[in-house]
């Protein structure tokens, strides 16, 4: 398949739309199963007001959040696809900036030390552009995350050493879980990457954050302590807005790598309530949406 | 817990009889202020020519388009999306909008500090929560966008909405001492060995 790339512009306009307004149904099940088992009265009226407003979102055709976000683009090449990458980046910036121009989206992206804002949701780096590839033939895939600040401004790295073991790994993710408190519009997923370098630690855990409900992390290792800290990590009773409750988080997600035999880094970074993401498919035939 | 209906602006009273837990729907104006809009104010010496004494303001940087000045849109500005920002950033602004400017009512997400609380208490003001991340439904209690300052701030203007059945919005922090985020927090790190626990953390 060789990529038409007005087709790659419209998709990342598009995505961005669909994102900032539709949530996925994984986030919409996940609020259901929070609701369902919440003990705390105040807790239940939260998660309620946060489950109308997703039916507002689509009634009105308004944006779920006035939070536009950083724009993330993640990007996953197809066996056999024909692309000159170049253009593919410029492309994806062209559709977001025209995406952002077209729906009077707010521009959330200033530079960082002279804050101006070009008011296109675009600036030197961002939109971010992931640029992977995938064992399917024939398809490119193009993943959009409108990255809310309230909660990317929590995060952390700890470049713990491998004397502190895997607790430093548990001590640290609850930590951060009761340093965010309510800034981070629980209840979130949090995303927590183990090993790698101090950046691959950090964007696993941007990748951790920003995966669907339900689904686990590939590592065996990673799975049973993602599922362990989920747990725990809902004992604390920060709840909906750190205003007390149960549902502090949706789930605790955990991605892997490995790591220098003197490391033993963890990262955390969080995705909010309102947990938006959006993906298509691009393929000879068309454009297939979903999340 | 006491529900109030209040018509903005309101007398010192008024919001020193609110306590934590109680909730309000507010109606008729309400401003909106953000980072940069702060920063500006007071830190650079700018200052806005709206009166916010007895006001409202709430942590937003709104969607808005721009369209022809009408009886509908008095700035220029339809409102599209109007949600609210994490407030924690601008915690040591509470004091001066309090002090300078006579705000008695903050609005946002996710509280503030103990500065901020004795500045409630000192001057009668209060923190109330509105549910971050629900701002498509926030935007149905938005009227009109009356006015605007400071706009080369913009999205962090200084706005000043018409509201109509805001709310019902949470006191989370009063005049009192009462901070409901303290109390989570407290609580919440006193759970802290329990979760290290079920952890296997010794």
């Amino acid at each position: 398949m060789r990529v038409d790339l007005k087709s790659v512009e419209e998709t990342a306009k598009e995505l961005y739309i669909r994102a900032l307004k539709r949530l996925p149904p994984d986030i919409k099940q996940g609020f259901d199963a929070l609701a369902k088992r919440e003990s705390n009265a105040g807790a239940k009226r939260v998660l309620g007001t946060m489950i109308a407003n997703i039916k507002v979102a689509e009634d009105t055709d308004n944006l779920l959040c006035q939070d536009t976000g950083i724009p993330v683009y993640n990007v996953w090449i197809g066996r056999g696809v024909e692309v000159d990458g170049v253009a593919l980046k410029e492309a994806i910036r062209a559709g977001c900036a025209r995406s952002t121009r077209e729906n009077c989206f707010r521009s959330s992206i200033v530079h960082p030390t002279t804050r101006v804002n070009e008011q296109t949701s675009c600036g030197r780096g961002i939109p971010v552009i992931n640029l992977d590839f995938t064992a399917a033939p024939g398809t490119l895939v193009i993943e959009m995350v409108p990255k809310g600040s309230g909660s990317e401004n929590n995060s952390w790295l700890k470049m713990a050493i491998p004397a502190d073991g895997i607790d430093a790994i548990k001590v640290f993710v609850v930590d951060c879980v009761l340093q965010a408190g309510g800034m981070t519009c629980p209840p979130t997923i949090v995303g927590v990457g183990v090993g790698g370098t101090a950046d691959l630690c950090m964007h696993l855990a941007k990748i951790a954050a920003t995966r669907p409900l339900g689904s686990n992390c590939e590592d065996a290792e990673g799975a049973k302590l993602e599922r362990a800290l989920s747990e725990a990590v809902n004992v604390l009773g920060v709840g909906p807005q750190g205003l007390g409750g149960d549902s502090t988080a949706f789930a605790v997600h955990v991605e892997t790598a490995a790591t220098h035999i003197t490391m033993n880094p963890v990262a955390v970074n969080m995705q909010c309530h309102s947990a938006r993401r959006a993906r298509a498919t691009i393929r000879a035939t068309g454009v297939e949406y979903g999340h | 817990m006491a529900h109030y209906d209040f018509t903005m602006p309101v007398s010192e009273a008024r919001t020193r009889a609110l306590r934590v837990e109680d909730t309000v729907t507010l109606n008729g104006t309400l401003y909106g202020i953000r980072d940069a809009t702060q920063i500006h104010m007071f830190d650079r010496g700018r200052k806005t020519r709206f009166d916010l004494s007895g006001h409202a303001v709430i942590h937003t940087a709104p969607n808005v388009r721009k369209v022809e000045k009408s009886a509908q849109h008095p700035a220029g500005y339809a409102p599209l999306c109007i949600g609210t920002t994490t407030s924690d950033r601008m915690e040591r602004f509470s004091r001066p909008l309090m002090q300078q400017y006579g705000v008695r009512m903050i609005i946002g997400k996710g509280g503030l500090r103990e500065n901020s609380l004795a500045t409630f208490g000192e001057l009668g003001g209060v923190y109330v929560a509105i549910i971050g991340g629900a701002a498509a439904l926030e935007t149905t209690w938005v009227e009109a966008i009356e006015d605007v300052d400071l706009d080369d701030l913009y999205p962090e203007s200084l706005w000043k909405f018409r509201v109509r059945g805001f709310g019902p919005l949470l006191v989370a922090m009063d005049s009192f001492g009462g901070s409901l985020y303290s109390r989570v927090r407290n609580a919440a790190e006193a759970k802290r060995a329990e979760a290290l626990r079920r952890l296997g953390v010794g």
